[in-house]
């Protein structure tokens, strides 16, 4: 049957219309399409890539400061610990200091007490000895004969000098 | 299973259509019966053959035509004509049209000689077939389908072209995907990384242009229609095409696989292996040939088939029982058509693939050992 049999007229102008397109979309119209949607890949890829290596870089930075941060606050933590060491060495430090000037004072007084104790005694001892030879030197100017004489005398030597004795 | 997928979606997406022809053509067969007789071989092998004229419809008995041009040459020594198809295609039996001294008519459907063809009719009585090269019917398609093609491609090169970093549009997007389809789903798979670019603009206009043309086959009327896919004018170009690419292309080693291959040397020294693949090399586009034909042909008189049989059965047990049948007929005459859409994109997808195959043999490197 014709059916099937090509028909020269159909095949010529099936050759020259399919060749015509065939030429024109594979000059003008496929590598166009292929093109651009090529490029507009690799960009995109490109673009997804770089997107990547920034937030990587954010997050770095970000982690950096963090760190930083930490640091810081640790920081922060030492100086205050370290100030509060130094306001309790400095108040400890300053009680002791009172209480060794207390104690010196204390001491001074003491020492002063003493010494003027002693001076005291000394003066007393002084005026003791002085009055004893005091005394001594009347008794031996007047010669008393008897015994109850003399002591009367002494005992108003005594009462007309009567010891002085420093506080 | 996402390429599947894809298809599925590719399919669904023309599904639609399924019902706009169905009721067309209903309509176009139920003007037949006016014929005394239903002459079922006429009404489907010219619906689905060539014609010179583009027949739309009839109104009250005329028939609503566009007139394409005929143009044949004469055989012995007669010169080229050029006329309206109006003059032949309206003759009555037994009338020819002279048109500068030579008379033709066009051979009824179920002729013996030359059936639906043009031939002239010399002084003495006997038929010549003339040198044609009328635009004809699938001419006419084979030019809607380029048309379309390039309308609806070249725009959006154009606009890649003019800012390719630009936000694609709907309709960019549209060509993209279906470039993409085809480009990463068929010829990516099949041919090597570097050859695509030279490769793809043929695979990618065959895809089209078969798909295209097999979709406008279904639409029934009026500047689609005609079945360009389903007849071996077409398809014996495409497959030489598709010959001419493998092995005009082909390299070193696929030709040393086809004249010297790795077969004993008594297989090719009396040279039966390489005759046998000289053979190959054009069974091949013959095997893409026929299928693409076949497929899309049988579809077509299975549609006109089922329309057939209403006015068979009619004609045998009444007005009545074609009523009947009408129903059953369009019920299974949309699940036909309903299946050729799914065999217009699965003989496209066939044809291109296997073509990207051969062509990416006749590619291949030798493997290093």
């Amino acid at each position: 049957m014709d059916l099937f049999l090509p028909e020269s007229g159909l095949v010529i102008w099936m050759l020259i219309a399919f060749v015509i397109v065939l030429v024109i979309l594979a000059k003008a119209g496929w590598p166009m399409i292929m093109g651009a949607v090529e490029k507009r890949n690799a960009h995109i890829s490109d673009s997804l890539l770089a997107a990547e290596e920034a937030n990587n870089a954010l997050a770095g930075i970000e982690q950096k400061r963090q760190e930083t941060m930490a640091a810081a606050q640790a920081e922060q933590i030492k100086i205050m610990k370290e100030s509060q060491d130094l306001k309790n060495q400095l108040i400890e430090e300053a009680k002791t200091q009172a209480r060794q000037e207390a104690e010196k004072i204390v001491a001074d007084a003491r020492l002063k007490i003493e010494k003027e104790q002693a001076e005291a005694m000394a003066n007393i001892k002084n005026e003791v000895i002085a009055l004893s030879v005091d005394i001594a030197e009347k008794l031996l100017q007047r010669e008393l004969s008897d015994k109850s004489s003399q002591n009367a005398y002494i005992e108003q030597l005594l009462k007309n000098n009567p010891p002085r004795i420093e506080a | 299973m996402n390429h599947v997928l894809k298809h599925i979606v590719f399919f669904l997406l023309f599904a639609w259509m399924a019902f706009a022809p169905v009721q067309s053509m209903a309509q176009d067969s139920l003007q037949e019966p006016k014929k005394e007789k239903f002459d079922a071989k006429s009404f489907i092998f010219g619906h689905t053959g060539d014609s010179y004229c583009f027949h739309i419809t009839e109104i009250k008995g005329e028939p609503v035509c566009v007139w394409l041009p005929v143009i044949v040459k004469c055989k012995d020594g007669g010169g080229w004509h050029c006329f309206s198809s109006k003059h032949v295609c309206e003759l009555k039996e037994g009338e020819t049209f002279n048109h500068k001294g030579a008379n033709f008519y066009i051979a009824p459907i179920n002729a013996d000689k030359y059936p639906g063809k043009l031939v002239e009719v010399k002084a003495d009585g006997s038929l010549s077939r003339p040198f044609d090269i009328s635009f004809t019917k699938n001419a006419f398609g084979i030019f809607v389908v380029c048309i379309f093609l390039l309308a609806f491609f070249l725009p959006a090169a154009r606009k890649y072209k003019k800012d390719p970093m630009a936000q694609p549009t709907k309709y960019q997007g549209l060509v993209e995907w279906l470039t993409y389809t085809v480009l990463d789903g068929i010829i990516r798979p099949n041919i090597r990384k570097e050859k695509v670019n030279k490769f793809a603009p043929y695979l990618l206009t065959v895809f089209f242009f078969i798909f295209f043309a097999n979709l406008f086959g279904l639409i029934p009327f009026f500047p689609f229609g005609a079945n360009v896919t389903g007849n071996l004018s077409i398809t014996v170009v495409l497959a030489l095409m598709t010959y001419f690419f493998v092995n005009l292309f082909g390299n070193r080693h696929y030709w040393k696989d086809i004249l010297w291959p790795d077969v004993p040397i008594f297989l090719k020294a009396f040279p039966l292996m390489p005759i046998i693949e000289l053979i190959s090399t054009i069974t091949k586009p013959f095997a893409l040939m026929v299928r693409l034909f076949a497929n899309i042909l049988a579809g077509h008189i299975v549609i006109m088939v089922l329309m057939a049989l209403i006015f068979i059965i009619g004609g045998m047990y009444g007005a009545g029982m074609g009523g009947v049948m009408s129903v059953v007929s369009i019920f299974m005459t949309i699940f036909m058509t309903a299946l050729e859409l799914l065999v217009a994109y699965i003989q496209a997808y066939v044809f291109t693939m296997l073509s990207s195959i051969f062509i990416g043999m006749a590619q291949e490197e030798p493997k290093h050992e």
